[in-house]
């Protein structure tokens, strides 16, 4: 952990793609994960998924994974960096909540 | 059967506008130049169609990965023209949005005003240019100058639009 950009908080979208690939899978399969795992509410656009993906590469958050069937569809997977970012974003997001509920409900 | 139309654009999302309300009247765009639109008769509604200002030539590399993932991706590239990609989608498979969170969003009406933008001022230069050299060249002027003048608004309105997703963007994760 580096960069100290990797604690910064993640997009919903970032955050998603990352969970999705836990299990490789490409493009149109990431986009159907989203949606089914947000009941529908993230309807996740192309250009936007491009732009992650390129994004994620570069960061090494997320790797292609070299598949022989259908060689022309990429797949991606998420790496051990990448794993990091999703704990820490996940640490992050419970501490929202444990301050939520104390302040607002006393817990 | 195919239709030709006649149309000039320089708001490009008036144009897209357009080219769903034909879509929805069983009219798909299939090719498109200079002012020039091409329809193919199909079922009403078959497609959602949206416009996209490619980041280079559709030709670059680039683009060309960025084509060969939408088209896995179920999206169609019906035309380009200059660095504008044609985009259509069956409507059957949900509403399409090529970008989906305000930091992409913004980046395209960036994109599409810095182009708007450097053509307006080079129809400004040529204008003032023209101006100075003989009144054959004035008349020329005058076309340049209108050219510039109708970009202006919709160059202000993109501009309103980026400023109005950023406010959105401080509060709100999209």
């Amino acid at each position: 952990m580096a960069e100290s950009s990797e604690h910064q908080p993640l997009t919903e979208a970032v955050y998603y793609i990352l969970l999705a690939l836990h299990t490789p899978m490409h493009g149109y399969a990431i986009m159907q994960f989203t949606k089914e795992i947000s009941n529908g509410r993230m309807n996740l656009g192309p250009g936007t998924l491009y732009g992650a993906i390129k994004t994620m590469l570069e960061k090494r958050w997320i790797q292609a994974v070299e598949t022989e069937a259908d060689s022309r569809k990429k797949e991606y997977e998420v790496t051990l960096i990448g794993k990091q970012v999703v704990q820490n974003e996940m640490e992050r997001l419970q501490e929202l909540v444990k301050n939520g509920k104390h302040i607002t409900r006393g817990e | 059967m195919e239709i030709t139309k006649l149309r000039l654009f320089i708001n490009y999302e008036k144009e897209e506008q357009w080219l769903n309300k034909m879509a929805a009247e069983g009219l798909n765009l299939s090719s498109y130049k200079f002012g020039r639109y091409t329809f193919e008769e199909g079922p009403p509604g078959e497609y959602i169609y949206r416009l996209e200002l490619l980041k280079g030539e559709p030709t670059d590399e680039q683009s060309r990965d960025y084509l060969a993932f939408m088209e896995d991706y179920g999206v169609e590239c019906v035309d380009t023209y200059m660095n504008w990609a044609f985009f259509r989608k069956k409507s059957t498979e949900g509403p399409f949005e090529i970008y989906s969170d305000f930091d992409s969003i913004i980046g395209h009406y960036k994109r599409v005003t810095y182009l708007l933008g450097t053509v307006g001022v080079v129809n400004l230069f040529i204008a003032l240019f023209n101006v100075t050299l003989s009144q054959y060249n004035m008349y020329l002027s005058i076309v340049n100058f209108i050219i510039f003048v109708l970009f202006i608004p919709i160059l202000l309105s993109y501009i309103r639009k980026i400023n109005d997703l950023k406010k959105e963007q401080a509060l709100y994760e999209k």
